[in-house]
């Protein structure tokens, strides 16, 4: 069982560390639409996309995308795992 | 993801793609690197308004108006109070880290886009993939936390939109890809081929369905007067083409994990049981 976690964690980090550089950087199709027919001339920057990790860069540099990737993939497991431990049905020895 | 093209430009290659603006002046150089330079750094998409363009592979906030933002953060703080509600019962000493590390998986996937059209990429969603895998109320929680970390800390969709858009990918999105899943779980069970198939069906109709969202939340309060008909035909047209990549990545996660790991797929779990009791 700890073996499959593991691996399964290791396969998120290089997606989001190493792959991710390789992501097509063309805009999605929710945004190509929004673009081609005028609605994204609505869009507001948010109001974060001054922050660290704004971009999925760090301070602007996507050279650090594959950092951040991990910084997500860290940050996701952390939040999700310790949200969905503190609701699990304990088991009944009490462990 | 990171919709590239941020770029630090020289002088020369902004010349090249904003040749229509104003010839900038020099910036000060200093041992070959830019220190600073009277224009705008960062350079978005295709060019075309790199001062203000948002990076996004959400929606943006400003693209729906206040009151129908704020009705889709209604509409997905009570989807997701009842899914937190819901969740408890299918989470447990083992389905609770997988639960986690299914998060955390949807959010390094979800960096991934891939081309579908010359111009024009998409990536996972996650809904089918997240229910499939760990149920459909936990599943809902994994996407909404993806969507959540992306807002706040990398600046990926707005934040008023949030809610239009935790509605779209984790409720609807998660509810269409379960449901289709559940409606097809006898071939899940028929070995390799039977989920792979359930899998990949199950996530493009996510995707499409979940593209509707937009659609629906576009025809309550969007921006800028597009005939909804023209927003739905060529939303709904990109979204069948991401949806055929979200099903190979569905297909193939799930078939893994299911060949390795059969007793962590809820999919396969949910009915296990209820056979084994039938047969004892």
């Amino acid at each position: 069982m700890k073996r499959f976690f593991i691996g399964f964690a290791i396969v998120s980090l290089v997606l989001a560390g190493f792959v991710s550089y390789f992501a097509n950087s063309n805009p999605d199709g929710l945004d190509h639409v929004t673009e081609v027919h005028g609605i994204a001339e609505h869009a507001k920057d948010s109001p974060l996309s001054g922050s660290l990790f704004a971009d999925y860069a760090v301070g602007g540099d996507d050279r650090f995308t594959g950092v951040a990737g991990v910084l997500g993939v860290v940050a996701t497991l952390a939040l999700a795992g310790g949200l969905f431990w503190l609701l699990r049905k304990r088991s009944p020895q009490g462990k | 993801m990171p919709r590239g093209h941020v770029t630090w430009l020289t002088p020369a290659t902004y010349e090249r793609h904003l040749c229509d603006r104003p010839t900038p002046t020099r910036p000060a150089v200093s041992g070959g690197t830019l220190v600073a330079t009277p224009w705008p750094q960062r350079v978005v998409g295709n060019y075309r308004d790199p001062v203000s363009e948002t990076i996004a592979m959400h929606m943006s906030d400003g693209l729906l108006n206040a009151p129908t933002s704020l009705l889709f953060v209604v509409v997905a703080v009570v989807g997701v109070g009842i899914a937190l509600a819901k969740a408890r019962g299918d989470l447990d000493d083992k389905t609770a880290p997988m639960a986690g590390l299914v998060a955390a998986f949807v959010f390094a996937t979800q960096m991934l886009n891939f081309p579908v059209l010359p111009g024009v990429s998409g990536h996972l969603l996650g809904g089918a993939l997240a229910a499939i895998l760990v149920g459909p109320w936990v599943g809902a929680l994994c996407v909404t936390i993806v969507l959540v970390l992306q807002a706040l800390l990398f600046a990926d969709g707005g934040v008023t939109a949030l809610g239009a858009n935790v509605t779209n990918m984790a409720l609807i999105g998660t509810a269409t890809g379960y449901l289709v899943a559940m409606a097809l779980r006898g071939l899940a069970r028929r070995g390799k081929g039977g989920i792979a198939a359930v899998a990949f069906v199950s996530a493009l109709v996510n995707t499409v369905v979940a593209s509707c969202g937009f659609v629906l939340e576009y025809a309550i309060g969007g921006q800028g007067g597009v005939s909804l008909g023209t927003v739905a035909a060529a939303i709904v047209g990109v979204h069948v083409l991401i949806g055929i990549g979200e099903g190979l990545i569905t297909a193939a996660t799930v078939t893994a994990v299911s060949s390795i790991r059969p007793d962590l797929v809820y999919l396969l779990r949910r009915t296990t049981p209820q056979n084994l009791e039938l047969r004892a």
